[in-house]
């Protein structure tokens, strides 16, 4: 039995079927970190993540600097802990604040980063130590409904 | 009156009688299918016509199935102020229903037809006849070659109608109208599971690929020996594959989902 060109092509369809299923299972279905760039990490914790997701992206003044890397619940004081990969090329000071965002009124879950003042920056593994919770649409309604209730009796 | 009660059950006979022809066939293709590991040239000789002519065509229509499902997908969801799940949409889509679907029925008018016209063609040139003469099973050499290479095909050629499908997505979402990638690849991701997902839509692709090679082969062996019968063989192929590949996908569907 002798190769032939046919079996060459056989081999090549193969080929890009067993590429197409791993493309599928890997980067489609499940999560695989194939980030470009030099990035460095951060932590931040926050008593509500609301909807944030990993991969969310990080935004400062509306620029992505980065993405959410792994969010888990910290066991010692039961707060959201939020690991966060940023580009080497922007560098935070120490008073830098974290918020949750959101795009549009239902849109996705970002981290917005507000630059501080100070003259240190944070480097590898620091905390962010300022930080504020996700805007929970049921706890907003529920704080209007009350202050709408409390209105009449307080204005008299 | 009773012309037409005669047809109506002439017409019940003969469907019935094939069914029965189609399942001993196909019972007869795995039994004889011990040729085609004996003889692995025969089924790469089949993968390359069934399978490898097949790329552009597949390739070319996933792309602007993603597309067409990108743009129509963002204009429904920017209303609701959701486009960053655009890449779910596309994928779960693509992943779901429309791969497998649209994978298969291009399958069975690029290659299904071929097959039902070569085998048909064999038959009317009575060359199945003389390989029977010459103690050749024809099932064995010439049918299930061809079953086996459009089972194995199909799943590949839907894999990739995805793969294609989804880039044709991110084109048009990411890199036409200004989506965020991250969002598009994280919320498909997120959305997206390995098994209820992807495994279930190539587990539908296997299927359809055995009833749409079951229905070109059957085709071309049970033709009419003449030009009109391979030609209606031909016709019936595609008409056929279309619906049992709509029908299956309904059944399949409601089990798997």
């Amino acid at each position: 039995m002798k190769r032939a060109t046919i079996d060459l092509w056989v081999g090549i369809f193969v080929a890009i079927g067993l590429a197409s299923v791993s493309f599928l299972s890997l980067k489609v279905a499940n999560l695989t970190s194939s980030n470009g760039g030099a990035t460095y990490a951060l932590y931040a914790e926050f008593d509500n993540i609301g909807g944030l997701k990993v991969k969310a992206p990080v935004k400062s003044s509306g620029v992505v600097v980065g993405r959410v890397t792994g969010i888990e619940l910290n066991a010692d004081n039961y707060r959201a802990r939020v690991s966060l990969a940023l580009d080497q090329k922007f560098a935070f000071s120490r008073d830098t604040s974290a918020e949750i965002l959101t795009a549009g009124l239902l849109g996705e879950q970002y981290i917005g980063l507000t630059q501080g003042g100070e003259e240190d920056v944070l480097k590898e593994g620091d905390r962010i130590a300022l930080t504020s919770s996700a805007m929970v649409l049921e706890q907003l309604i529920g704080k209007f409904m009350t202050s709408m209730a409390e209105k009449p009796a307080s204005g008299k | 009156m009773f012309e037409w009660l005669r047809h109506l059950g002439a017409w019940t006979i003969d469907a019935l009688w094939k069914l029965g022809f189609a399942s001993r066939f196909l019972l007869a293709i795995v039994l004889h299918s011990g040729q085609v590991l004996l003889r692995p040239q025969l089924l790469i000789r089949e993968m390359f016509f069934a399978g490898v002519l097949s790329l552009i065509i597949i390739m070319v229509s996933g792309l602007f199935v993603g597309m067409v499902l990108g743009l129509q997908g963002y204009n429904t969801l920017v209303r609701f102020g959701s486009a960053d799940a655009l890449g779910t949409l596309v994928a779960l889509s693509l992943l779901r229903e429309l791969g497998p679907v649209l994978a298969a029925l291009l399958f069975a008018s690029r290659s299904g037809s071929a097959m039902t016209a070569e085998i048909g063609l064999m038959k009317a040139t009575e060359q199945l006849d003389a390989m029977a003469v010459m103690a050749v099973n024809p099932v064995a050499r010439v049918i299930a070659p061809r079953f086996w290479a459009g089972v194995l095909s199909l799943p590949v050629l839907t894999a990739l109608f995805n793969v294609m499908g989804i880039f044709g997505g991110y084109y048009v979402g990411v890199v036409l109208i200004g989506l965020d990638e991250g969002s598009y690849w994280a919320q498909m991701q997120n959305a997206v599971d390995l098994h209820d997902d992807v495994i279930n839509g190539l587990i539908k692709s296997v299927f359809f690929g055995i009833a749409v090679t079951l229905i070109a082969v059957f085709e071309g062996y049970d033709a009419e020996p003449t030009a009109a019968g391979v030609s209606s063989a031909t016709t019936r192929t595609v008409v056929t594959s279309a619906l049992v590949i709509l029908a299956m996908d309904f059944v399949l569907t409601a089990f798997m989902f």
